[in-house]
């Protein structure tokens, strides 16, 4: 198991490494100067000649870079030009808004996605299997931010039930909290839940056609009773892979949901930064995003062992 | 009906019930009034607290009057009033000015204002700011401490704007002991002190119990910042704002019209949406292609489209707030036969040029009927969409590579950018900046009179099309009073904001 381990550990190392080449280069193409952003219009030359050195931009990329991944080796992820604050815990801070939100929202999505897929699936051929798969496919093509959009429309402005915005931390307050987060978790989910419902109903369709299930049918049990016995463990394989792209599919589309909702997390900060240049927090923002992501797909591979024993003898060979 | 439907019914029954009985208790009031606070809804964020090496008008925005005082200030008709200062003298030859400053003065940290706070404040200006708001007060010579409450400030030669760049953000009054931390900690004078910013999200102040001007009218003010307009109108549909100040989007107004929960006033800002033309390079370069596209443009048509009539054409690069406003509406009035006219005269009937403009919703849906305008007369702009401000101000303002462009100026009495040397309008006429110098070294007569001549002389000349000064655009639920209505100063000025309910 030991040399199994240190292969993903070595693997996830590498590709954060590359990753980290390419946002460094791509952000250092980006058009737009960040010291004429810093210091405005009718800045001089002198101050903005000086600006540009205090950023340290008169330096050649490569020792840029080195300088930068050398800090993000040691923790430190540099300091703002724009808030003038050490970017590694202001990320830190935004970070547990954008996962608390993200977790929120994959329940809102499980929640959803598991009975209706495993029922319409059982009811395939029944009409409220039909508009299930048909619910889901018009509910895979609506943007989530117009859904957030709707949400507060109608159960902020309307009827006054939930906050349009904001956020309350669960240790702060949980009741506020729970009011905070229902709709913006909601709007992140809604959409991920129409993807997952047609994941987990194609999955159980299959299960339900295995011989194992129809061996449990003959023996007296009925279909939601030997799906739940015999064939849910089998249906996850494919339904957790799907849930670990959705996963990283949440991390992103939070980016948008935070902004519709006011949310001050790691994406409103991120299309903040990027708008004021401050590529000390971008770069530091989108490596998070993208190790949050490896660790993730990690996760997933170590978990497709748990469940099916058969990957287990696969991987050790 | 088999038992499954009859549980599904009785279930829907159940819920909309339900929903109908919460609806019918929740209400959608605005905040509680019990508590003598304010929550306001501002667009724009400050990057920080420190406007001395920070760009950006959401800074002086929130702080400027709120918490840190200059000498003097201007108030809502746009008159420069003594503010730290009791009173000020002006020397005959204009070059001396001696403020006496008002007594018992302490900052929110509790070191005494003194003369020699202020000399060390306006010195910092050649040694400490970066933003440009500092060469505002470049003609300062030297400031001298006469006693604990008297100093005088010299000047290197006469300057008309003096005065009211004192009252800007460069005029700012710093605790010496207190500026090592100036983005993270603001010290001021003002009636209210910062107790905690979350950037880009959120702004509390709370009232300044020892503040020499008599007890603030509110205990605490919190500035909630939203970076989509629909997000800060519902804040304050929801109940979660008392206020929105500065409105960018007059489409919005709708929702809150006819109800009397609300109160919305129309004022004016120093915000003029100027259509730029690089008059440095061909074909902007000549003056009757630049008079075509004034006469070209129907303003009333843009402002009736893009801001549903709200805001004010002006003719000019000069708000109805300055005392040089001339209504030259009437110059350049819409007539496209005599836009086709001198494009003739110049040999111009088919013209393409680019229109390269920032990616803000106003302005894109400005510049389309613009460009619509344009194509009328012959002319074809092909828009460019640029982020903004960052590729804006590379392209455009840095480099000028662009033929049009159509921008916001914010800055009040920015009309003299037109002799800054290598401004991005590229305009250059030595008899202007004769105008101009003469102007600002004048006597207040002269100076009037000298920046009238130089407004109608830039008008003329078409250094640019004006389409219309911006609103200000303020709603308020009933009861909160003494939001100023006019945007007159860098300050979003909230000292004066009381609650009476």
């Amino acid at each position: 198991m030991l040399p199994a381990f240190v292969r993903r550990a070595a693997t996830l190392v590498a590709t954060a490494v590359v990753a980290s080449m390419a946002v460094f280069w791509l952000l250092s193409v980006v058009p737009g100067d960040p010291a004429q952003v810093a210091l405005g219009l009718n800045a001089s030359p002198d101050a903005l000649a000086a600006q540009r050195a205090a950023m340290g931009l008169d330096q050649p990329l490569v020792l840029r870079y080195l300088d930068w991944i050398g800090g993000l080796f040691r923790g430190d992820f540099g300091v703002s030009v724009v808030s003038k604050l050490p970017v590694g815990p202001e990320i830190l801070d935004k970070v547990q808004v954008t996962l608390t939100l993200v977790f929120c929202a994959l329940v809102v999505a499980l929640v959803i996605a598991l009975p209706v897929g495993i029922l319409s699936a059982i009811r395939a051929r029944s009409a409220d299997g039909v508009v299930v798969s048909a619910a889901s496919q018009v509910g895979m093509s609506v943007p989530g931010f117009l859904v957030g959009m709707l949400l507060v429309t109608v159960f902020s402005v309307r009827l006054g039930w939930f906050p349009a915005g904001g956020w309350v931390a669960p240790s702060d307050n949980f009741l506020e909290f729970l009011r905070h987060v229902t709709l913006p978790a909601l709007a992140l989910g809604a959409v991920q839940a129409a993807v997952l419902t047609r994941y987990v109903r194609s999955a159980v369709l299959e299960i339900l056609r295995e011989d194992f299930i129809r061996t449990a049918r003959s023996k007296g049990l009925r279909p939601l009773q030997a799906l739940v016995v015999h064939g849910l463990r089998n249906a996850a394989v494919p339904v957790l892979t799907v849930t670990g792209v959705q996963l990283a599919a949440m991390l992103v589309g939070a980016v948008v949901i935070e902004r519709v909702f006011v949310i001050n997390g790691l994406g409103s900060m991120l299309l903040d930064r990027v708008g004021s240049r401050d590529m000390v927090a971008v770069q530091g923002i989108v490596m998070v995003l993208v190790l949050l992501v490896l660790v993730i797909n990690t996760l997933v591979d170590v978990l497709y062992t748990a469940i099916d024993p058969r990957l287990r003898t696969r991987v050790s060979q | 009906m088999t038992r499954t439907h009859r549980r599904a019914t009785t279930l829907a029954v159940a819920v909309i019930t339900a929903t109908l009985a919460l609806s019918a208790c929740a209400g959608s009031a605005p905040n509680d009034s019990s508590t003598n606070t304010l929550t306001v809804a501002l667009q724009a964020s400050p990057l920080n607290l420190d406007y001395t090496t920070s760009a950006g008008a959401a800074i002086p925005q929130a702080l400027l009057y709120n918490v840190y005082e200059p000498l003097v200030k201007l108030d809502d008709a746009g008159e420069i009033i003594d503010l730290l200062a009791v009173s000020h003298t002006v020397s005959d030859d204009r070059l001396t000015y001696s403020f006496t400053l008002q007594p018992d003065v302490t900052f929110s940290n509790g070191t005494p204002l003194t003369a020699d706070s202020v000399k060390f404040s306006l010195d910092r200006l050649k040694t400490d700011w970066t933003t440009a708001s500092a060469a505002q007060l470049s003609s300062i010579s030297s400031v001298d401490v006469v006693s604990d409450t008297e100093v005088t400030i010299t000047l290197s030669a006469p300057d008309n704007t003096f005065l009211y760049n004192l009252a800007g953000p460069a005029g700012t009054i710093f605790s010496p002991d207190a500026v090592s931390d100036l983005a993270g900690t603001a010290v001021g004078t003002g009636p209210y002190e910062v107790e905690s910013y979350a950037t880009a999200s959120s702004l509390e102040l709370v009232a300044n119990t020892d503040y020499w001007g008599g007890t603030p009218g509110l205990d605490a003010i919190t500035i909630n910042y939203f970076a989509d307009t629909n997000a800060q109108s519902n804040a304050l549909l929801s109940g979660d704002a008392d206020a929105i100040v500065g409105l960018s989007s007059p489409q919005l107004l709708t929702q809150f019209g006819g109800d009397d929960r609300f109160a919305i006033t129309e004022g004016t800002t120093n915000g003029e949406v100027v259509l730029s033309m690089n008059n440095a390079r061909a074909p902007f370069s000549d003056v009757r292609v630049r008079q075509a596209v004034r006469y070209a443009i129907d303003n009333q048509a843009v402002l009736d489209t893009v801001q549903q009539g709200y805001g004010t054409l002006i003719g000019s690069m000069v708000p109805p707030t300055d005392p040089w406003y001339t209504d030259l509406t009437a110059d350049f009035a819409y007539d496209p036969d005599r836009a086709r006219e001198l494009l003739a005269e110049a040999g111009q009937t088919s013209l393409d040029v680019s229109f390269a403009i920032p990616n803000q919703p106003p302005i894109v849906a400005a510049a389309q009927v613009v460009q619509s305008q344009l194509a009328e007369v012959g002319i074809t702009a092909t828009i460019t969409t640029l982020e903004f401000p960052s590729v804006w101000l590379d392209q455009v303002f840095t480099r000028a590579d662009y033929d049009l462009s159509l921008v916001n100026h914010v800055e009040p009495r920015d009309i003299v950018q037109f002799s800054t040397p290598g401004y991005y309008f590229g305009y250059s006429n030595p008899d202007a900046d004769a105008i101009l110098a003469a102007a600002i070294s004048g006597t207040n007569e002269q100076f009037v009179q000298g920046m009238t001549d130089y407004a109608r002389l830039i008008s003329d000349d078409a250094a640019a099309e004006f389409l219309y000064l911006l609103p200000q655009l303020n709603i308020a639920v009933s009861g909160v009073t003494g939001l100023t209505e006019n945007s007159t100063s860098q300050s979003i000025d909230l000292t004066g904001v009381t609650r009476t309910n």
